[in-house]
């Protein structure tokens, strides 16, 4: 009776533990015990949210491990934490550490221009973001176990949200429809691994777990992108830069769970105290935009 | 037949797509009402803080122990927690299997693993005897089992990592991912 670790059913496994929930950023062991008391399936260790890392500006790196460490200890549920685009050295380091997923993260600022990390090489899990379905396969053909869309993180305005959702649920129906001899173009086309653009095709959906994130500040919000079809949503900045974070995170998670229940999604948003401020992505320039990072 | 699983978190839907395969029609069970009509139920795997935070929230906890006590319950990984007794530590339980449960029991995901397991049970429903992929994904393990408890299977080492007690069933791992359906038929032969 061999024991086998590491293994891709595992990896993709945890992400299926995950689903129907939200994952909550969270800067030190305070926040997180907020986010598991209000019923986060698991959180993202950071040394600053999104919105301050765009309002601080310079360069963005993987948090100080002391800080990921300490919410470790801190909590039961399962610790993410993010490294850089590309940066294969800061992904070891958090596996040493012990996260249980990595998010290889455009948020931070990317260490490398072409490539992203070989994810097979590796024990512990990785998330990957994603604009459109090309970007998506592209990660798991690298080893991603876990797929969100990207939305614009640190806004508050879940638009991008919606609209890598669209696109990528909207592709996904396309190449479900199209006749076979076209798939190879199509594969073509998005940049994408054959195998795995066959294999989407045959399930009706990715063949991994994929969330929705950058944007969403309100239980209205994680509803409306559980209703457009996504597994569970990250919520980042939405929580502890709004009012009340403590309520505000577990309306977002009744809401999560009754996406499709209009009344009990009433009655969740109902006194939850100022929302963040936000930005609007129209009002972004393009070098502000952290969508656009990722090959 | 009539199979409910509960929907507040986790990965319920692997669990529905197997016993829709299996020709079982399934409830999702996120409010107390949903119990009504069913012949059993699956608690999936997921975070139990949050499955027993939702449950606390939308007054579910009576009406799942009332429904335990009449029919089959069928707890995977983090099920198995919230069906238990006692886990040493603060978190919503339904009390309903006389069975301590250590949360985390191997450690963190890198120490999370696949193995094959003999598991003698599945001759009821199935006369081939072979092994059975079970995969553990920063599972528990059942600590200690009382009064009217069966195992199912151990580890090598002897941890427990099923039990079954009456028409209440316990798995560390999560059969809902192999592709192998013997646990489920086993299960639904106890919703019967």
């Amino acid at each position: 009776m061999e024991q086998k670790v590491g293994s891709f059913e595992v990896k993709k496994g945890l992400a299926q533990m995950l689903k129907g929930g939200v994952i909550m950023d969270v800067v030190n062991a305070e926040h997180a015990k907020i986010a598991e008391d209000a019923g986060a399936c698991a959180v993202m260790a950071l040394e600053r949210v999104p919105a301050d890392i765009r309002a601080d500006g310079g360069v963005a790196r993987m948090s100080d491990p002391e800080i990921i460490l300490k919410i470790m200890d801190t909590v039961s549920i399962p610790v993410m934490a993010k490294c850089r685009i590309g940066h294969f050295v800061e992904a070891q380091i958090l596996e040493a550490i012990g996260v249980d997923y990595i998010d290889e993260s455009e948020v931070l600022t990317p260490a490398d221009e072409a490539h992203h990390i070989y994810k097979h090489d590796f024990k512990v899990p990785f998330v990957c973001g994603c604009r459109n379905l090309g970007e998506a396969l592209r990660r798991i053909g690298e080893g991603a176990a876990m797929i969100r869309t990207k939305g614009e993180a640190g806004t508050g305005d879940v638009v991008e949200a919606v609209r890598h959702a669209r696109t990528v649920l909207g592709e996904i129906r396309r190449l479900q429809n199209m006749p076979e001899e076209e798939v190879m173009a199509f594969s073509k086309e998005i940049g994408a691994p054959y195998e795995v653009v066959l294999e989407t095709r045959r399930l009706g959906r990715m063949p991994v777990v994929n969330f929705a994130a950058g944007g969403i500040a309100t239980p209205a919000d994680a509803a409306l992108m559980m209703q457009l079809g996504v597994d569970g949503v990250f919520v980042g900045s939405g929580i502890f830069k709004s009012g009340d974070p403590a309520r505000r995170a577990s309306a977002i998670v009744k809401a999560t769970t009754h996406f499709q229940d209009a009344k009990i999604l009433a009655e969740v948003s109902r006194n939850l105290g100022g929302a963040m401020v936000g930005r609007q992505i129209s009002a972004l320039t393009e070098e502000e935009k952290l969508a656009t990072r990722g090959w | 037949m009539k199979i409910g699983v509960l929907a507040l978190q986790g990965a319920f839907a692997e669990h529905q797509s197997v016993l829709e395969s299996l020709g079982v029609e399934v409830v999702q069970v996120r409010l107390p009402q949903h119990l009504a009509q069913l012949d059993g139920l699956i608690i999936p795997g997921g975070e139990s803080t949050t499955i027993g935070k939702l449950a606390e929230d939308f007054n579910l906890i009576q009406p799942l122990r009332l429904f335990g006590r009449e029919h089959a319950i069928w707890g995977t990984c983090a099920g198995a927690i919230f069906l238990s007794k006692d886990i040493g530590r603060r978190q919503p339980l339904l009390e309903l299997m006389n069975i301590t449960v250590a949360r985390n029991a191997f450690g963190r995901q890198v120490d999370s693993f696949e193995v094959d397991l003999s598991m003698p049970c599945l001759l009821e429903v199935d006369p081939v005897d072979r092994p059975f992929r079970t995969v553990f994904i920063r599972a528990p393990i059942i600590e200690s089992v009382g009064k009217g408890v069966e195992i199912l299977s151990q580890l090598s080492d002897g941890r427990i990592v099923a039990a079954r007690q009456g028409q209440l069933l316990a798995t560390s791992f999560h059969p809902e991912l192999t592709g192998d359906d013997r646990f489920h038929r086993y299960f639904m032969e106890l919703a019967k």
